[in-house]
């Protein structure tokens, strides 16, 4: 039996029919073709298929997408503003927080709820807050000089200066 | 992975939802987090035909204190009983244990209602609800039930839950005097289900003796467990080195652990002790000794 759905996806108002089995990650990246937002692992544990759901950082692959109707999602493609990268999206890539890149969406929409909840974080409060998604590149130190990059641009600070760390 | 085909229900009251368990019967599962279900479903170790969405259900999302009693709404996410000033005041406890469960996210949607139907020894709640004397409250077609923590428990993934009933309320009585609680659980990575987990929550009279205590294991046996002659050891008397000890053997005997990908039995059995010994002095610790 379908059920029709309305989902507010970066600012848009989407209507669907899906099946009730529908995962909130297919409707985001087959029905609404929003490929940012990527498949890890399935199985809850990778934080790949992180958005945020009414502002709170959820994993995607284990929400219906009938969860949703009603709310409002947010996906990577919904964090630049005006042609602007958002901070955390600036902070990835002067830290070269990235290199594959997977984990990438996943990483910069969790980190958005945490600095949100947290403005000015400590490294150990860092790593806790991004312990539901995995890296399999980075080594993680340079995503965490990232998130601090991010949090003092967005509290209006001059970040701390951006040379890679290589460890 | 993708889950059998279900129709989904999401009712606005809780009479509502009430009346579509008893329509369908066994064949219908109530979403909460859907943390635990979901990734059943997709499994396709679970096959409801209805799923029974209570998020949309008001009034069952909850942390407030009335007449010494601690009352959790079944829906509270576990991201909302890790930062409650409430809980922090009277049941250090919690920030124990939320922050062992999963992972952020996963807390973002996990609810302590769904942590405890799901009826997994695995899960880190039962054990601590086992340490504080909790009551689980359940709501069915003749109105609510109150079931003791003790009695709530029946196998895997078995409570005493009837299929027309929902968990709507957990209650906790809130100790006097001297208390002090801890949870602490082994793991192999964040987000890991327990290698052995324990939970304690003890009282001290002003004479120093042990006038309350209640510890609970986690995931060392088919179902939550309760340390009962580590409890006996302990009860009545001062808490010394030597009656820790006996408590730390007795839980160590008296689980069932099973050797699996965490640990063999032996290791778990020793793991046990361990932590039960920390428990009891960290909760002593808090209790201001
Ligand atoms: C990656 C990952 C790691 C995890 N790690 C841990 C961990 O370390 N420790 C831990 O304790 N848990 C862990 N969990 C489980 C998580 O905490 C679940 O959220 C929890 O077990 C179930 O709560 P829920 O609200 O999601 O319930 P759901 O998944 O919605 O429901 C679980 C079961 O309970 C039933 N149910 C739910 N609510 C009610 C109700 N109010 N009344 C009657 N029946 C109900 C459902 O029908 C279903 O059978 C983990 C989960 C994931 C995905
Ligand atoms: S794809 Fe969702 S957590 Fe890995
Ligand atoms: S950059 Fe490759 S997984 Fe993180």
């Amino acid at each position: 039996m379908l059920k029709q759905i309305t989902v507010t996806v970066n600012g848009t108002q989407h209507t669907a029919e899906v099946e009730p089995r529908l995962l909130l990650v297919h409707l985001i990246r087959e029905v609404l073709n929003l490929t940012g937002t990527h498949i890890g692992c399935d199985t809850s544990s990778c934080g790949a298929c992180t958005i945020l759901l009414d502002g709170k950082s959820v994993k995607s692959c284990t929400l219906l997408a009938v969860q949703a109707n009603g709310k409002s999602v947010t996906t990577i493609e919904g964090m630049i503003q005006d042609g602007q990268l958002h901070p955390l999206q600036e902070g990835f890539k002067e830290n070269h927080a990235l290199h594959c890149g997977f984990c990438t969406p996943g990483m910069i929409l969790r980190a958005t709820e945490l600095l949100a909840n947290n403005p000015n974080p400590t490294e150990e409060e860092i790593r806790w807050g991004i312990s539901g998604n995995l890296c399999r590149c980075t080594g993680y130190n340079n995503i965490v000089k990232a998130i601090q990059y991010a949090g003092a641009k967005m509290r209006g600070e001059e970040p701390a200066s951006t040379e890679p760390q290589f460890v | 992975m993708i889950a059998q085909s279900f129709n989904y229900e999401a009712p606005n009251t809780l009479s509502e939802a009430i009346s579509l368990l008893q329509k369908y019967g066994d064949e219908a599962k109530i979403l909460s987090g859907g943390h635990s279900l979901i990734p059943m479903m997709k499994l396709r170790f679970a096959t409801p035909e209805c799923l029974i969405d209570i998020n949309g259900i008001p009034g069952l999302s909850h942390i407030r204190e009335e007449g010494g009693v601690l009352k959790i709404g079944a829906l509270t996410r576990e991201a909302e009983v890790e930062h409650s000033d409430l809980l922090k005041k009277h049941f250090p406890i919690f920030a124990d244990v939320t922050k062992l469960i999963a992972d952020p996210q996963v807390r973002n949607r996990g609810t302590l209602g769904g942590n405890l139907a799901h009826g997994d020894a695995a899960n880190d709640h039962p054990a601590v609800m086992l340490a504080l004397n909790a009551t689980v409250i359940a709501t069915g077609p003749d109105g609510e039930r109150a079931i003791p923590i003790d009695e709530f428990f029946f196998g895997f993934y078995m409570t005493a839950l009837q299929p027309d009933e929902i968990l709507t309320e957990i209650q906790i009585p809130i100790p006097g005097g001297r208390t002090g609680s801890a949870y602490h659980k082994l793991e192999r990575k964040v987000g890991d289900y327990a290698t052995a987990g324990v939970a304690v929550q003890l009282t001290l009279d002003d004479s120093g003796n042990c006038s309350a205590i209640g510890i609970g294991l986690t995931n060392v046996n088919p179902t939550p467990l309760r340390a009962v002659r580590s409890e006996a050891a302990l009860l009545g008397k001062p808490i010394t080195d030597a009656s820790i000890a006996e408590a730390a053997q007795y839980a160590a005997e008296d689980c069932s652990p099973s050797s699996d990908l965490r640990g063999s039995e032996e290791y778990k059995r020793a793991m046990v002790a361990v932590l039960v010994k920390r428990m009891i002095h960290k909760a002593m610790e808090r209790a201001g000794r």
